[in-house]
């Protein structure tokens, strides 16, 4: 037995006292939460740990191999940054959501079984929901519940594929799986949902610029990235996520290059990264993994600290889209740096940790002559430097003078921004750190002289079309607007859906409410209130209406009319005689069988 | 949240046009220089195409020109709406 307690515990826990405390003390608590966890982490030894059996089936709390333990420690890091940028929230919501989402992701990482995880992955949904709800505007409501029911229906998807395997392998181990049948295809397609694959990737960019400004660090550090951690054990080498891995790097460059809201802009370049991420993971060569993963670590950092630069522009001026800023260099001197450092990090310039990691992508693809998707790579390469790596820090703090005027961010935001920079500049410059965390061992040398050289060739000409683009007036200037995607079809379609199910369902609804509730009780009534007159005068009707001798039919109805009147029906007697006819009826009957 | 008020106006060293300038020139002289070190240096590379002269340079500006071409005149027709689309 190990003096530890499982991965996902302390976090989680620890983040339901949170509410309980105030002031220094909450924040000092919150702050002790992930280096607690990550050293409660470093305590467990590799192999499998906390194995139960539940209904026949071996339940495992941690999985701790080299793959998931990289993972475990840039959640953990990422945990204290986002914490520390948060400090001044004093919003409970956001405080224990964030916490626990960030242990949900830790529980994910760590399940060894499909039932663990699946009960981690939907408790990332919920958490995650909070974090965006919280920002308490109607845009942030209508995002969170879009995000909340697109992640119910991954993991219901996600949750058949893992009931379907469990009865056909017996087996509920977290562990290579392959695309071959129905089950392995569900849980392909849950886990993409996650990933924000093309098509279901929408739930990301709508969500994200909606979340509140510490939320939105949170939420892009951990839902895609555990996607990518199953992804690379359960489906490694699987040729379609080359595929779907170039299509996002790809299609989102240009929407961001037309994207007014700064946050907006990184959530489309979030997931050009995470398709490096997937076609590193498709290509499932050793250097390949090694690339997804590291990129991984790589991205929560320098996406992190782009977002938290964009979060504190935000905190300061109220303000995120292109149209409204401009000019805070001045005013907002260090956010701007490390904005820059995050900038030349994503777009891969020699000596920050982009450099290091996506390359190893691109060396996996070229290994294997992958040619279309190296292209398409490289292009994704230098469009990340066009959008992320010069259109966030030049709109956001050169560009023209906004006329905005503002303190620079606070210190903890400072801090969290410094430390998440510097660590982009370490794993840049002294990459073996980086590399001997990595599931496989790796002698990966990217600071070749031609690589340096090519990189920033690339990049220095794609800087130069930017400058050359913008001084001729040809860059698209930013308007206020908004760019339909792949959620228009939910959006506008479920409103289409709610109209056309109103039309018809309400009428029907109304007709029969009409016919059945109102109409027919009141006939009914009407005709139960003198039902032998109304037949007999019915009858007599017909009967005239056949003969065509209506002479005698006025008097005979003045005549049945005072009939009823006097109640002098000759009804019993019928009765009687319907009553003894099916008693001799039954008599006969038993005697003839 | 905004704290703009009794913010005192600063001058940034970009709001001197000369310094624009400055810094253009510099970067279009080392653009101009990186371009050269094609001539000096022999790559090792896995695709023969990497081998041509200024292929990085060249495909990096391309490929920009070409990504803000489309996203401005196919993909903003297509998908830019009012910011009052949804609701």
């Amino acid at each position: 037995m190990i003096n530890a307690l499982p991965p996902a515990v302390i976090l989680i826990v620890g983040a339901l006292l949170v509410p309980f405390l105030k002031g220094k003390l909450k924040n000092a608590w919150m702050l002790a939460l992930p280096v607690l966890s990550f050293v409660n982490l470093l305590a467990i030894p590799l192999g499998q740990h906390w194995n139960f059996t539940f209904l026949g089936y071996d339940l495992v709390f941690a999985n701790v191999d080299r793959l998931s333990l990289i993972f475990g420690y840039i959640f953990h890091l990422v945990s204290f940054i986002s914490i520390l940028y948060a400090l001044h929230v004093e919003d409970d919501v956001q405080n224990v959501a964030g916490l626990v989402y960030a242990g949900a992701a830790l529980g994910v990482t760590f399940a060894g079984d499909f039932f663990t995880l699946f009960v981690f992955w939907e408790l990332l949904t919920v958490s995650a929901s909070f974090l965006i709800l919280a920002q308490r505007t109607p845009k942030a409501l209508g995002a969170a519940f879009r995000y909340f029911m697109i992640h119910v229906a991954g993991g219901l998807c996600l949750l058949a594929g893992i009931i379907l395997h469990v009865q056909q392998t017996g087996s509920a181990a977290v562990t290579f799986i392959g695309l071959s049948g129905l089950a392995s295809y569900l849980i392909f397609i849950g886990v993409g949902v996650n990933c924000a694959w093309p098509g279901v990737h929408s739930w990301l960019t709508d969500a994200y610029p909606e979340a509140t400004i510490t939320g939105t660090i949170f939420l892009s550090a951990f839902t895609t990235k555990t996607a990518i951690y199953l992804l690379a054990r359960t489906f490694p080498g699987t040729e379609a996520l080359v595929w779907i891995g170039t299509a996002m790097a790809a299609f989102p460059i240009f929407y961001a290059v037309i994207e007014n809201d700064l946050r907006r802009v990184l959530a489309y370049s979030l997931i050009n990264q995470v398709g490096f991420m997937v076609v590193g993971i498709g290509i499932g060569t050793e250097l390949a993994i090694n690339g997804a993963v590291a990129h991984a670590f790589n991205d929560i950092l320098f996406k992190g600290l782009l977002f938290m630069t964009m979060g504190a522009v935000m905190y300061r001026t109220g303000k995120i889209n292109a149209t409204d800023l401009g000019g805070l260099y001045k005013y907002m001197p260090w956010t701007c740096t490390f904005c820059i450092v995050g900038a030349a990090s994503i777009s891969a310039f020699p000596l920050f940790s982009g450099f290091v990691s996506k390359s190893m992508v691109m060396e996996a693809a070229g290994q294997g002559n992958l040619r279309f998707v190296w292209f398409v790579l490289l292009f994704a390469s230098a469009g990340v430097f066009h959008h992320a790596g010069i259109k966030i820090p030049f709109f956001a703090f050169f560009s023209h003078d906004s006329g905005l005027r503002c303190k620079e961010a606070p210190k903890h935001m400072l801090l969290a921004m410094g430390i998440a920079a510097c660590l982009c500049v370490f794993i840049g410059t002294f990459p073996q750190y980086l590399y001997g965390l990595l599931p496989f061992a790796t002698d990966y040398q990217p600071y070749t002289l031609g690589h340096v050289i090519t990189q920033t060739q690339l990049l220095f000409f794609s800087a130069l079309a930017f400058t050359l683009l913008l001084l001729s007036g040809i860059y698209p200037a930013e308007i206020r607007s908004i760019n339909i995607d792949a959620d228009w079809f939910y959006r506008k379609g479920g409103k289409l859906f709610f109209t056309a199910a109103d039309r018809t369902f309400n009428n029907l609804n109304q007709w029969a409410e009409k016919v059945f509730a109102v109409r027919l009780p009141e006939r009914l009534s009407r005709f139960f209130r003198e039902p032998a007159f109304l037949i007999q005068r019915q009858g007599l009707r017909m009967l005239a209406a056949v003969s065509g001798d209506n002479r005698n039919s006025e008097q005979l109805e003045i005549w049945l009319e005072e009939r009823n009147r006097s109640g002098s029906h000759p009804i019993g007697i019928w009765v009687l005689l319907a009553v003894s006819f099916l008693a001799i009826m039954s008599v006969l009957y038993l005697f003839i069988r | 949240m905004k704290e703009t008020s009794d913010i005192q106006e600063k001058t940034g060293i970009f709001d001197n046009p000369q310094n624009v300038k400055r810094l253009l020139i510099v970067f279009y002289a080392s653009v101009i220089l990186l371009l050269g070190v094609d001539f000096i240096y022999h790559k090792h590379t896995i695709f023969p195409w990497e081998e041509y002269f200024g292929f990085y340079s060249v495909y990096g500006f391309v490929a920009c020109v070409i990504l803000v071409i489309i996203a401005k005149y196919v993909l903003r027709p297509l998908v830019m709406r009012k910011e009052d689309y949804y609701d």
